[in-house]
């Protein structure tokens, strides 16, 4: 057992882990932190996207100890600070982009990253870029949409 | 449409928010203090003898706390069947003893053969390495027709052979079909297949076992769609547990999709360990597990034949199909290939004779069982795949050829024993043909035919029977449940109601949608009214959700309490008012005495229920709460027609997907905007069916398609958006709400149209290709091309 130190969505965390304790076992078992998911052993479905040091990462393709002392933000860390939904989450809610919500803590983690590096995506650069986060649910298509209204474009186009 | 969150409106998820700050309680976000772990171990062999385990090794190391093997499963039941059919002779089913770990032999990749518990997960996985299994390998059974043509090797010795039933519907009519099949102008034949697929809900499941020694009181949480279908299957026919020392949770569910509709092995397991062990036992599926261990869907080998006069009449349909049980028989596996596909071979047609076979077979596969629109999108998909076929040979256009044969007349009693209470077939293909904008779709082709690409149009009708089901009517059919729904409505004394219902939200909204149900009857904000679900100690006997029958079922027997409810509030109000109470209207949530402008509001009322200082405690008893359950009349019948278009490159037989288009008749609506995300994602699952999904096995039985890597799910760029409406509404004549379910309709009506789709840019480009069985890869389509 090692000791792993890191920030999380601002707080300064720390807890023992085997060196083989994925950095997403040690958000939920170690910080109880039960918003990040696991929908996969293969890294291929994205629910248990994070940001680490500002970056998307899949929570189950590093180590927990491989975080030592860094800045770690997960979906309990996405909304305002007065606790009312963050942009992103808002337009998830607002398009009805989840349904079982499972894969919905990934999805708007990647969809953070997206609009980071990309402010106004493209319909196909969405798509493209959710290639790692897997829905059963909502066939994408409200998916794509919330995340085009949170950069603030139209989505007529897309209307029923 | 009322902006006040009533029927019609579309008022934003309540249960988002949870789910949007990570705040949701899944299963596997509960740990029960002091709870150990278990770990399966899984053939890796699909059929063998078990000749020896050898726990030894494994039970010295660090952290185990026991090993369980077949052996402690002797005294208790086997994992039953819910549904038993009656064959073409006369003869119930063959079937097999299920244990809850193997005994004696191994029938599939993935059958668990023992348990670890242990502190730690890392532990029950590492003590699981040192367990040596000698097992002698059997040849596999994989091969529907082969496993019943020879019975030299049986997945289980103690039947006769690997055919569960040889079922024949209607049987009276077998010869009458022959005959006319024989004298017609015309039959179109086509073999297809209905790949097999993992519903693949994107949570996978947990189970966590809790036992109290002093109370004698066990508790399962579990990722189930119906909880008390759990219990009874559990608690009476695996387990012994009485039902009032059992309790099982299912919380926040991640995705369904039938899949998690059946009793599981590991669910009794954990509940069994938990006192074994006397600590709590938590399993965690991990995504290598559930494709080994969670029920499959479809797996159909079909051949159907329709006949038809001079002028594309139809006279006769006749289909033989094969249909994969896996292993065991899963909780509902026999009724999907029979009672939910055979009824649905009409279609939206007046075919008047129609003669459905279906052999069911047992193969050293996992376990088939019912997924998303179970049995229907297998009917709908010959049928609609058979109807193109037919109109290019008969040189009809194909919506013309499906118009011609049009139910027009409601109701309408099927040569399939289902009546039809509602519907209006050429109102959605109107729609459709307007949504769709059909009349566009030459220009669109010539201008992907200057771009290189193949573009082709699918259309289709399809027609499900949902809101399952009339009890009696079920249990004739081979049913060991009943399939009416409960709800009870509790008003507490400040006017705000709490509702218990029986159904089971893992997706679909209920959270939102059932409160705007109730608002509406009572003329109060929904936002007064809470939804309780998935805990048998909490909610009435409830048969969960499934077959899109929330809100036709559940949603009338909540219907039904809540007017109960309104009656005695009347009668209350009635004497507040010292009025009759036959003169009492409710209206916005104010009782008023008509002609007269006295009135008293909802919440004095609720208040007096609970605080019966001026109250008819003679006639009536205080408290306000009621239950119901109800028992539908008749299925509901949603039907609806697609198009689709795709685009394929002649170079690699690449399929494009350039637009999707529904037009579907649910009845009335209660919230559009999760109707519309109900079919956007039957549409992503269709459509993977269609170009994406598959799972292989070998020769061996060893599945090829077992992780992500190699079994395609949908992502989002292989999917459009969707053009979707359901403004055709002819509403259920049988149930309150006039609803007639929207879940499943998605996931049924859009395979056919992708393949009819693919099949026509073929054709235009002068392939003599009339069919390529699912899923459409490039290499499918480029080999179909180059042959
Ligand atoms: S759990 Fe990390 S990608 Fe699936
Ligand atoms: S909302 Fe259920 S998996 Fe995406």
């Amino acid at each position: 057992m090692t000791k792993v130190s890191m920030s999380v969505n601002g707080r300064a965390v720390s807890g023992e882990t085997e060196g083989r304790t994925l950095l997403s076992q040690f958000l939920r078992e170690e910080l109880n932190l039960t918003g990040t998911h696991i929908g996969c052993d293969t890294s291929q479905c994205g629910a248990c996207v994070v940001h680490v040091d500002g970056k998307a990462v899949k929570s189950c393709t590093m180590f927990a100890a491989e975080a030592e002392g860094a800045d770690v933000m997960t979906i309990e860390g996405m909304a305002n600070t007065d606790g009312s939904l963050g942009m992103i989450q808002q337009a998830f809610q607002d398009h009805h982009g989840l349904q079982c919500g499972f894969c919905t803590p990934g999805m708007v983690m990647s969809a953070a990253d997206l609009l980071k590096n990309n402010p106004k995506p493209t319909e196909t650069e969405v798509r493209a870029y959710l290639e790692g986060n897997i829905c059963r649910c909502t066939g994408y298509h409200n998916i794509v949409k919330a995340i085009m209204a949170a950069s603030g474009q139209d989505v007529t186009i897309a209307a029923e | 449409m009322p902006a006040d969150g009533g029927i019609g409106a579309s008022p934003k998820r309540r249960e988002d928010v949870r789910f949007l700050t990570g705040k949701g309680n899944y299963t596997d976000d509960i740990n029960v203090r002091g709870q150990a772990y278990v770990h399966f171990v899984r053939s890796e062999l699909a059929h063998g003898h078990i000749n020896s385990i050898d726990t030894g090794a494994a039970s010295a190391m660090e952290g185990v706390v026991r090993i369980f093997t077949g052996a402690d499963f002797e005294s208790v039941g086997g994992i039953p069947c819910g549904w038993q059919i009656t064959d073409r002779f006369g003869e119930v089913m063959q079937e097999p003893a299920h244990p809850v770990l193997a005994q004696g032999k191994v029938r599939h990749v993935g059958d668990p053969i023992a348990a670890v518990v242990a502190e730690t997960y890392e532990q029950a996985r590492d003590a699981a390495e040192a367990i040596e299994i000698d097992i002698s390998e059997l040849p596999a059974v994989i091969d529907m027709k082969a496993a019943v043509a020879n019975s030299d090797v049986k997945v289980h010795e103690d039947l006769i052979s690997n055919l569960c039933y040889d079922w024949g519907f209607v049987e009276e009519n077998r010869d009458a079909v022959d005959a006319a099949i024989k004298g017609a102008h015309h039959v179109t034949t086509l073999e297809l297949v209905n790949n097999r697929l993992i519903a693949n809900p994107m949570e996978p499941r947990v189970a966590v076992g809790d036992y109290n020694s002093a109370t004698d009181d066990h508790t399962l949480y579990t990722t189930s769609q119906n909880p008390h279908v759990i219990r009874l299957l559990m608690g009476a026919f695996v387990l012994g547990i009485p039902e009032h020392k059992l309790r099982v949770v299912s919380p926040d569910v991640g995705g369904g999709f039938g899949t998690k509709i059946f009793h599981y092995a590991e669910e009794a397991f954990c509940t069994f360990a938990a006192k074994a062990c006397g600590r709590p036992v938590k399993w965690t599926s991990s995504r290598s597990e559930a494709f080994m261990s969670d029920a499959h869907g479809r797996d159909h080998v079909t051949k159907i034949e329709l006949a038809m006069d001079a002028e594309g009449m139809f006279q006769a349909l006749r289909t033989e199909t094969y249909a994969n049980m896996g292993a065991y028989l899963s909780t509902f596996a026999p009724s999907v290939p029979t009672w939910l596909h055979g009824t649905l071979m009409a279609g939206n047609y007046k075919t008047p004779l129609i003669y459905v076979n279906v052999k069911a077979v047992f193969t050293n596969t996992v376990p088939v069982d019912a997924y998303r629109g179970a049995g229907r999108p297998e009917a709908t998909f010959q049928l609609e795949r058979v109807i193109d076929k037919a109109a290019r040979e008969m040189g009809i256009d194909p919506i013309e050829l499906r118009r011609k044969n049009f139910i027009t007349e409601f109701p309408y009693a099927t040569p399939v024993a289902v009546e039809y209470d509602t519907g209006d077939y050429h109102a959605t293909m109107d729609k459709l043909s307007e949504i769709a904008d059909l009349s566009g779709f030459e220009a669109r082709r010539a201008q992907s035919a200057s771009n290189g690409k193949l573009r082709g149009l699918g259309v289709n009708c399809y027609i499900e029977a949902c809101g399952i089901a009339p009890s009696n009517l079920v249990g004739q059919l081979g049913a060991r449940a009943g399939l009416y729904e409960s709800a009870t409505v509790r008003v507490n004394a400040t006017g705000g109601l709490v509702v218990m219902t029986g159904s089971h939200s893992h997706g679909q909204g209920h959270e939102t949608a059932f409160p705007q149900v109730i608002a509406d009857m009572i003329g109060i904000d929904a936002s007064m009214v809470e939804i309780v679900h998935g805990d048998t100690a909490k909610v009435p006997m409830g048969m969960g959700t499934y077959g899109s029958r929330s809100l036709a079922v559940g949603g009338s027997a909540m219907f039904k309490a809540t007017e109960k409810i309104i009656n005695k509030a009347k009668k209350i109000a009635a004497h507040l008012m010292e009025a009759a109470d036959s003169d009492i209207e409710l209206k916005d949530g104010q009782f008023s005495v008509a002609g007269t402008d006295k009135s008293v509001a909802w919440g004095d009322v609720t208040l007096a229920a609970y605080v019966p200082h001026n109250y008819p405690l003679e006639d009536i008893e205080p408290g306000l709460e009621e239950t119901a359950f109800y028992d539908p009349a008749n299925f509901t019948y949603p039907s609806g027609a697609y198009a689709c278009e795709v685009e394929v490159d002649p170079d690699t037989g690449k399929v494009d997907i350039k637009s999707f288009a529904a037009a579907d008749d649910f009845g009335n609506i209660v919230n559009p905007m999760i109707v519309d995300g109900q079919v956007h994602g039957g549409i992503g699952q269709g459509i993977g069916q269609a170009l994406l999904e598959q799972a292989v096995y070998d020769s061996d039985g060893q599945l090829l398609s077992g992780s992500y890597m190699d079994y395609a799910m949908p992502r989002a760029d292989d999917v459009p958006y969707y053009t979707v409406d359901h403004s055709c509404q002819t509403p259920c004549t049988h149930n309150p709400l006039g609803v007639k379910g929207c879940g499943e309709a998605g996931a049924i009506g859009s395979p056919p149209a992708v393949v009819n789709a693919v099949v026509d840019a073929l054709q235009r480009a002068g392939h003599d290709i009339t069919h390529i069985d699912m899923p459409l890869s490039p290499s499918k389509v480029w080999s179909a091309m180059n042959s």
